[in-house]
């Protein structure tokens, strides 16, 4: 099964509401995935300034002098908020990625969940509620954010086997289905040096969109190229910096249902994860078709 | 049935008056346990459901004479096996509405998701809006007329009825059928195995008629459709055929 929610706003009135509107819509969808649940959350911060969202399953060890200890590693301070077993790091745009090779000299264990300007991903096991909670995610404020609950069919649940998963500087994907083609596409990119985390499916449809994307096309066109190589039940969602888009398999049993209004563009797995939007009852309802690449950008 | 539920405070059984189940406080097993508990011959014919926020399984096996109003949209199954009601959804339906229906009316006056009517033996379903994939997958004597488009896999092994479109219909539409009678309007992206564009002969015509003035439907003349059904090709095994299994 699996749910899958999101929410881009056109109306930025709505910014400051959007992590509490997207909780209620992830909540809704608990009996579609209680195993555990995710969240990508997008909100530039002040330009130059890059973030990084880090997971330890120790925190209070891995996090514990982090701040003072990547500060004199970069030679500048660095700011590290730390929500649960996640924490984002706030460094500027030209020191992400030195940034993010000293995390992971400084603390092996820790796992790096997102990069980018403005994303920020949080994803735990648990009931989507609990989840929801633990992150603060009611009083997060964004642009636009991606949620989902996993209901595990093709791998373990665990906090890495969770939703959404990073696809490349602020990008990242989540999945409601099953591929059946996954491990034979995972030998492949694994040859071209792509590394693994998980045995999850969904890992690999990440991999893949961003093995696509280092080869140039542009995610439009990686998206497109999911339909040809990816065998199996696929509804992704996907996040970008500014925008976000949704494809699904020629077949399409998996639901999907659409809303748009002048405020927002919402995706729900079910009509009932958007059923308590604001002015859900004039909006746009309807199903988006199969084999077909939808994205709307800011 | 007892005055169990705030929903008869609200309305008493007046005969007349609709009995009304507000979804935001009555919890929907209320209202389907009430319908199922209705009987024949009852004066509770009139029935209303409020804030139905796309709930599952909302009105699902209704077997009595009655007319229930849902005033918007509902998710998964709603009015499956439904038997002589009439069941009108203000809003889009989930998943598999009208599931196995049995014989009554359900009006969908926004769109359908996938598998609308699926397996229904009989009686009408309108959808007003769009119907998405397997619109009426395996039709056993249902009608069901769909004012928008339908989806890809439309009338998949459809055997008895009719399904009549008058927008469009997506790929492989009547794929594998058996005797269901499809009538398209609009164009049609592709047919499936053993479908074909067959002759509107004047019983066609007459039975066209008959369901879109049954639908309500008074801007279509049947003369603008074209029927399509089974070439019974594919209903023996024939070696030469193995490549379109």
């Amino acid at each position: 099964m699996c749910g899958i929610v999101g929410l881009f706003l056109k109306d930025k009135t709505l910014e400051p509401q959007l992590g509490a509107l997207l909780s209620e819509m992830l909540i809704t969808l608990t009996d579609r995935g209680p195993d555990s649940a995710g969240i990508a959350i997008y909100n530039s911060s002040a330009s130059n300034q890059g973030k990084i969202t880090i997971q330890s399953p120790s925190p209070e060890t891995d996090f514990a002098g982090l701040e003072k200890e990547l500060g004199a590693h970069l030679g500048k301070p660095v700011k590290i908020q730390i929500k649960s077993t996640h924490a984002v790091v706030d460094v500027a745009t030209a020191e992400l990625e030195s940034a993010r090779a000293a995390i992971v000299e400084l603390r092996p264990n820790v796992r790096i969940m997102g990069i980018g300007e403005a994303i920020e991903i949080y994803k735990e096991v648990g009931l989507p509620a609990d989840v929801a909670d633990r992150f603060g995610l009611s009083g997060m404020a964004g642009t636009h954010a991606i949620g989902h609950t996993r209901m595990a069919t093709e791998s373990a649940v665990t906090t890495l086997g969770a939703h959404p998963f990073s696809t490349g500087p602020d990008q990242c994907l989540v999945h409601n289905g099953s591929l059946s083609n996954h491990s034979n596409i995972r030998r492949e990119l694994i040859q071209k040096g792509m590394k693994f985390e998980t045995e999850n499916d969904t890992e690999v449809a990440a991999a893949y969109v961003s093995s696509k994307m280092a080869d140039g096309l542009n995610l439009g066109q990686a998206l497109e190229s999911t339909l040809d190589d990816l065998d199996g039940f696929f509804n992704f969602v996907v996040g970008t910096k500014n925008g976000f888009g949704v494809v699904r398999d020629p077949i399409s049993c998996k639901p999907a249902v659409m809303a748009e209004t002048d405020q927002y563009v919402a995706f729900g797995s079910e009509y009932r994860a958007l059923a308590n939007l604001p002015g859900i009852e004039q909006a746009r309802v309807w199903e988006p078709e199969p084999s077909t690449v939808y994205f709307w950008e800011h | 049935m007892h005055a169990t539920n705030s929903a008869l405070a609200v309305s008493p059984n007046l005969g007349s008056a609709p009995r009304v189940f507000d979804l935001a406080v009555t919890p929907l097993r209320e209202l389907n346990q009430a319908l199922h508990s209705n009987r024949q011959g009852s004066n509770e014919t009139q029935w209303e459901v409020l804030n139905p926020k796309g709930g599952h399984a909302i009105s699902a096996g209704v077997d009595t004479p009655i007319s229930v109003d849902i005033r918007g949209s509902v998710g998964y199954y709603c009015a499956g096996m439904n038997q002589e009601a009439t069941i009108t959804v203000h809003g889009s339906a989930g998943p598999g509405v009208a599931e196995n229906m049995m014989s009554g009316e359900v009006i969908i006056k926004g769109n359908a998701s996938q598998y609308a009517g699926a397996t229904g033996r009989g009686g009408l379903l309108v959808i007003e809006g769009d119907a998405s994939s397997r619109c009426g997958i395996s039709m056993k004597g249902i009608d069901i007329v769909v004012r928008g488009n339908v989806g890809h896999m439309s009338a998949f092994m459809a055997q008895s009825g009719h399904l009549v479109v008058l927008g469009d219909a997506g790929d492989a539409l009547g794929d594998s059928i058996y005797e269901a009678k499809l009538f398209v309007r609009g164009s049609v992206k592709s047919l499936g195995a053993d479908c074909i564009a067959k002759e509107m002969r004047p019983e066609h015509i007459a039975k066209l008629q008959e369901l879109l003035d049954r639908a309500g439907i008074t801007d279509a003349k049947p003369e603008e459709f074209t029927r399509y059904g089974s070439a019974r090709s594919l209903y023996n095994f024939n070696i030469d055929n193995a490549a379109a299994y």
